[in-house]
């Protein structure tokens, strides 16, 4: 429920900023709201339509935008390892009751994985082929169920927006900076009162990293929660956490991925250096918590949960 | 006053009509696990004589063992009721397990791709079979939980909701790891 509100939320804040920047433009570049200017506010009036379009693409079709513009394949189930991959799949949505998802393959060295879709019947599970030569099949469950675990929390629908609407921010903060950079000699400035027009402007130049603020924001605590429900999923955090440390001592970037949609993916797959670190500033700039983190909460996972299981399952003798 | 009455019957009819709903809905999705578990055990049942097929030529010494899973699966075909049906599972369990620890044995055997194809699926069905019953425990759990817990615990008695029974594991059992015959890499 908690996500379907921020998903709303999202929506509501995404079309707001679309008519603000369209107003924007109307207001520096076409003279709109003054004497001289045209009777509609042409830039606000498309950007709106824009921003319409946008919601509800992303909407009906964001998860299969995003899988095929990183080149996802459907699985080959002749190949023992995609085979492999489809059974540890049926079996973490088994273990969390949730319907069995589409699955799809990227052929690309990196290991890394994402979820996708709308709801729980229609979302899909995707994993390079780098995880799976990488992995056993104790660590690739740990990062099926991580995956399974964003679908269950309903995370896949917020992230699924925002990769699609961040997008769209960043086409028209483009269109917005060429206009003002093929108009600028020929305009006067005249008659607008410049303690509205300059910050107007910064609005504009600054619009997409606005947008990936709001985006790094929403998935940090996301992957937190994920790891944990990956090791209540599995009764074995151990599986992820080594996972993790093979991904991390592997260090292969994910060339596909871009700034839009590095935030759906199991670790981040443009790593910079910002991403090891701590902080403030690292919160704020990076889509994923640092690595190191997420083994060393895994591991206490472990820890902990040992003595609880000898009391109660089978399934949590390590 | 008679506001505050009937803003009371109301607000008590919702939370009824919610928990009981709510108990309701639960003991449903027991039973659908339930169904799980059996869809996986019957995969089980059909595997089983396949891989005794596949590794009998191999495995001339060891007819006994093999007798003993087969011998163990109609059992636990036959078996009625949760705790029945627990036992006799965690006897098949058993039993495999100690035809696969013997597979390790037989070089010839693992190089086959019918056999590995067979160990996959084996290995993967008994998985599903945990994570099934895992996923089970789990819902009784809340189910049960629900039904002690105040207030819900009063509607539970009223409307004669009953604790479920938890799969049990066999002591044996929970000492051994869980099965896992994937060839490392």
């Amino acid at each position: 429920m908690h996500n379907q509100r921020c998903s709303a939320a999202l929506v509501g804040v995404f079309i707001l900023f679309f008519i603000f920047i369209g107003g924007a433009i109307d207001y520096i570049y076409l003279d709109a709201f003054t004497a001289v200017g045209p009777a509609f506010p042409v830039a606000t009036i498309f950007a709106l339509g824009f921003a319409t379009f946008t919601t509800l693409t992303a909407y009906y079709g964001g998860s299969d935008i995003i899988l095929s513009s990183l080149g996802a394949e459907k699985l080959n189930l002749q190949l023992p390892e995609h085979r492999e991959l489809h059974n540890v799949v049926t079996e973490m949505a088994l273990a969390s009751g949730s319907p069995m998802p589409r699955l799809f393959v990227i052929f690309d060295p990196a290991p890394n994985a994402f979820a996708t879709g709308t709801n729980e019947k229609n979302a899909a599970i995707c994993v390079t082929t780098g995880l799976l030569t990488l992995m056993d099949r104790e660590e690739t469950q740990g990062v099926v169920a991580h995956e399974i675990s964003h679908i269950r929390n309903e995370d896949v629908l917020l992230m699924t927006l925002v990769s699609i609407l961040l997008g769209g921010i960043a086409i028209l903060a483009d269109w917005g900076q060429r206009g003002f950079y093929s108009s600028r000699s020929g305009r006067r400035l005249g008659g607008k009162n410049p303690l509205l027009f300059i910050p107007l402007l910064i609005l504009i130049a600054l619009s997409p990293l606005i947008a990936r603020l709001l985006a790094m924001a929403v998935s940090r605590q996301r992957e937190y929660l994920a790891d944990a429900g990956a090791a209540q999923y599995t009764r074995n955090p151990r599986g992820l956490a080594q996972a993790l440390e093979k991904i991390r001592d592997a260090g292969m970037p994910f060339h596909k991925a871009t700034r839009g949609t590095a935030h759906l993916f199991f670790v981040n797959p443009l790593r910079r250096r910002v991403d090891d670190h701590e902080g403030k500033l690292a919160d704020l700039l990076s889509s994923h918590p640092p690595i190191d983190r997420r083994i060393g909460l895994l591991y206490r996972m472990a820890g902990i949960l040992r003595p609880v299981v000898q009391g109660s399952k089978v399934q949590m003798v390590q | 006053m008679i506001y505050i009455i009937w803003g009371i019957v109301f607000v008590l009819g919702i939370w009824v009509i919610s928990t009981y709903n709510g108990l309701t809905a639960l003991r449903l999705r027991i039973q659908n696990a339930w169904r799980q578990i059996d869809v996986q055990l019957k995969r089980r049942y059909d595997l089983i004589p396949n891989l005794v097929e596949t590794v009998k030529g191999y495995m001339q010494y060891e007819q006994d063992t093999l007798q003993k899973v087969i011998d163990a699966r109609s059992q636990a075909m036959a078996a009625k009721g949760v705790k029945e049906s627990a036992e006799a599972q965690t006897a098949l369990t058993q039993s495999l397990g100690k035809v696969f620890a013997l597979m390790e044995n037989y070089p010839e055997l693992k190089a086959s791709k019918n056999v590995s194809d067979l160990q996959e699926e084996l290995t993967t069905t008994e998985n599903q079979i945990a994570f099934a019953r895992q996923y089970y425990n789990d819902l009784v759990t809340q189910y049960n939980t629900k039904q002690q817990v105040f207030p819900s615990n009063m509607l539970a008695g009223l409307f004669g909701f009953k604790p479920s029974e938890f799969f049990e594991v066999a002591e044996a059992e929970k000492t051994l790891p869980r099965v896992n015959l994937s060839l490392t890499r």
